[in-house]
């Protein structure tokens, strides 16, 4: 009784369950491809784009705000690396390094705005979504004449990026994206940082109480930022896999990606009012993810699908987590 | 045992506000308010809500800083620009409903914002000590807990404050501001708070009180400070009133 109850009340039960729930599904509808190790490649490699920035995602809903500029900023950085290394001719490593410095800014200037402005960052980083994916459209067609650029892989660097972000690892004749060690690399660091740190404590109770954090000495307004930030670096990682991987840019890389890793995290019981989340259960949220999308295509099921699926996921999620609060909060 | 209490008076916590006035913009919150308050005691703020007794919490907890006049410790003047600073002082303030975080877990409520670290170069948060400690402070207030992993929101609310109590003493509080302590609880619940109150007197910590419930003020305290409209009206020692006496002064 007491070992179930004590199952049931971790974040990332609702998401375990879940799991296993549209691998079995899967399993049965779509096991030709889906069993085979080439599937299980491509929903890790899937998986594992959304998993590295559903990690800075998670840290900073549990801390209580939300970052909708990510997918523009995924967007922005890898328009911005092509542009220097190419228009510029930069080497790329160099080029990388000055978007990542201008992608932190952003992330930087986005959280200053939200603790000093007290407004809901929601609001905030949806005006931030939009200037981002504006300017980079804006900009590029002021520059090139074009929204997409590829050749990157000619300039000098790339190789080197390339072998870092985008090799791959060959296992029993498939390859294997190193995109997918980054992730657990990121799960593990998040993982680290919430549960083993002080700075982990503070992030919790950021969320869970501003009130009561001020009282306690926490300085909420420097984690908050310092999230803001982690969350532009985790899209600016997401966008050097990309460059590496399509060897170019596209204006609108990473559109929906800031709810896809919201959806992801929620899935894996974090409260979107913050101060409750499991990182173990945003990696159960980001497989679910990855396996949904690619189950549909190997379940030959017209792709259209994958939006309901995950919708009712999420909505599913949302009302388990939503017992969970009743039953913990309410007497607050 | 006489003697050892005796014993313990050395290092008396005087607590002294000489003629404090505090405004925000033209409303006078506080005017010429003069009180002290000694270790071993429990000093009861009374008065009506907007009479002043929140500014007067947050000045002695380190939120405010008055206008005028001087805040003593000891003798000493002293000026706190945060509640951090008068903590470290040994001025703790335990809050109607921001003491304890629910969704959080009980050691992590304890220790929150003055974590316990392992020794070496990644100065991890210890939570074993943390759970240890949690666990062995709480006994001292008579209350075994079974996990400390539970959410602190499944501790019954007379547990919630008595938390907080503990967690101020063990951070090496020596005054303790206990805003309505009792006031959204029943009275079991009450009661637990209120034996966990006195036995405090006993520890020879400053207990700074602020109630509404006249009865149980009366009950528990050694000195009473009677605030109306920004004015400290009355000051009684507990012989020179009685329940009655408060009441009519208060106007219930």
């Amino acid at each position: 009784m007491i070992l179930s109850k004590g199952i049931f009340s971790r974040p990332e039960t609702g998401a375990l369950l879940g799991l296993v729930f549209v691998w079995v599904f899967f399993a049965v509808f779509a096991h030709n491809g889906f069993l085979s190790i080439h599937g299980v490649k491509s929903y890790l490699q899937v998986s594992s784009e959304i998993g590295i920035l559903a990690v800075g995602v998670a840290l900073l809903m549990i801390a209580g705000e939300f970052d909708l500029s990510i997918g523009s900023l995924i967007g922005f950085s890898s328009m911005s690396i092509t542009l220097l290394t190419i228009e510029a001719n930069m080497s790329m490593p160099l080029a990388s390094i000055i978007t990542l410095i201008m992608a932190v800014f952003i992330g930087y200037c986005n959280g200053v705005t939200v603790v000093k402005s007290g407004l809901p960052s929601f609001i905030i980083t949806l005006g931030s979504l939009f200037i981002v994916r504006g300017l980079t459209i804006a900009v590029t067609k002021l520059i090139t004449g074009r929204t997409q650029i590829g050749g990157i892989d000619e300039s000098s660097g790339y190789g080197f990026m390339h072998s870092i972000f985008s090799r791959n690892i060959t296992i029993s004749g498939v390859d294997f994206p190193i995109s997918i060690l980054w992730w657990v690399l990121f799960v593990f660091l998040g993982y680290f940082v919430l549960n083993q740190t002080q700075i982990g404590n503070w992030i919790f109770a950021t969320g869970a109480s501003k009130e009561s954090s001020k009282l306690m000495g926490i300085p909420i307004r420097n984690i908050k930022v310092s999230l803001f930030m982690l969350t532009a670096f985790c899209a600016w990682f997401i966008a050097v896999i990309q460059v590496t991987t399509f060897s170019g840019a596209d204006v609108l890389r990473g559109e929906q990606k800031e709810f896809i890793s919201i959806i992801a995290v929620v899935i894996g019981g974090t409260l979107l009012t913050g101060g409750y989340g499991s990182i173990i259960g945003v990696m159960i949220g980001s497989l679910i993810f990855g396996i949904v999308k690619q189950g549909i295509i190997f379940a030959g099921v017209d792709a259209d699908w994958f939006q309901v699926f995950m919708g009712v996921m999420l909505v599913s999620a949302v009302l388990v987590n939503g017992s969970f609060r009743k039953k913990y909060i309410h007497e607050y | 045992m006489e003697v050892l209490e005796k014993s313990t008076f050395m290092n008396i916590n005087q607590l002294e506000l000489d003629s404090i006035y505090k405004n925000f913009g033209n409303v006078k919150a506080l005017k010429n308010i003069s009180m002290s308050t000694s270790s071993g005691q429990i000093n009861c703020i009374l008065g009506d809500n907007g009479a002043g007794k929140s500014t007067l919490v947050n000045i002695l907890s380190g939120v405010f800083q008055q206008d005028r006049g001087e805040y003593k410790i000891d003798g000493e003047v002293v000026s706190f620009s945060s509640p951090m600073e008068a903590m470290s002082a040994g001025i703790s303030t335990v809050y109607q409903n921001l003491a304890i975080i629910p969704i959080m877990n009980i050691y992590r409520n304890f220790f929150l914002g003055q974590e316990p670290t392992k020794k070496g170069f990644l100065k991890t948060f210890d939570k074993e000590s943390a759970i240890k400690t949690t666990i062995e402070e709480l006994e001292k207030f008579d209350i075994k807990l079974e996990n400390p992993r539970r959410a602190a929101g499944t501790l019954s609310g007379g547990e919630r404050q008595i938390l907080a109590i503990a967690r101020a003493l063990y951070f090496g509080a020596k005054t303790l501001i206990l805003d309505e302590p009792t006031s959204a609880l029943g009275v079991k619940e009450s009661n637990k708070v209120v034996d966990q109150i006195i036995s405090l007197k006993n520890q020879n910590i400053n207990v700074i009180l602020i109630s509404h419930n006249i009865d149980q003020a009366f009950m528990l305290g050694d000195k009473f400070f009677i605030i109306k409209n920004g004015n400290m009206v009355e000051q009684f020692d507990k012989e020179q009133t009685s329940v009655d006496n408060l009441r009519t002064i208060l106007g219930k």
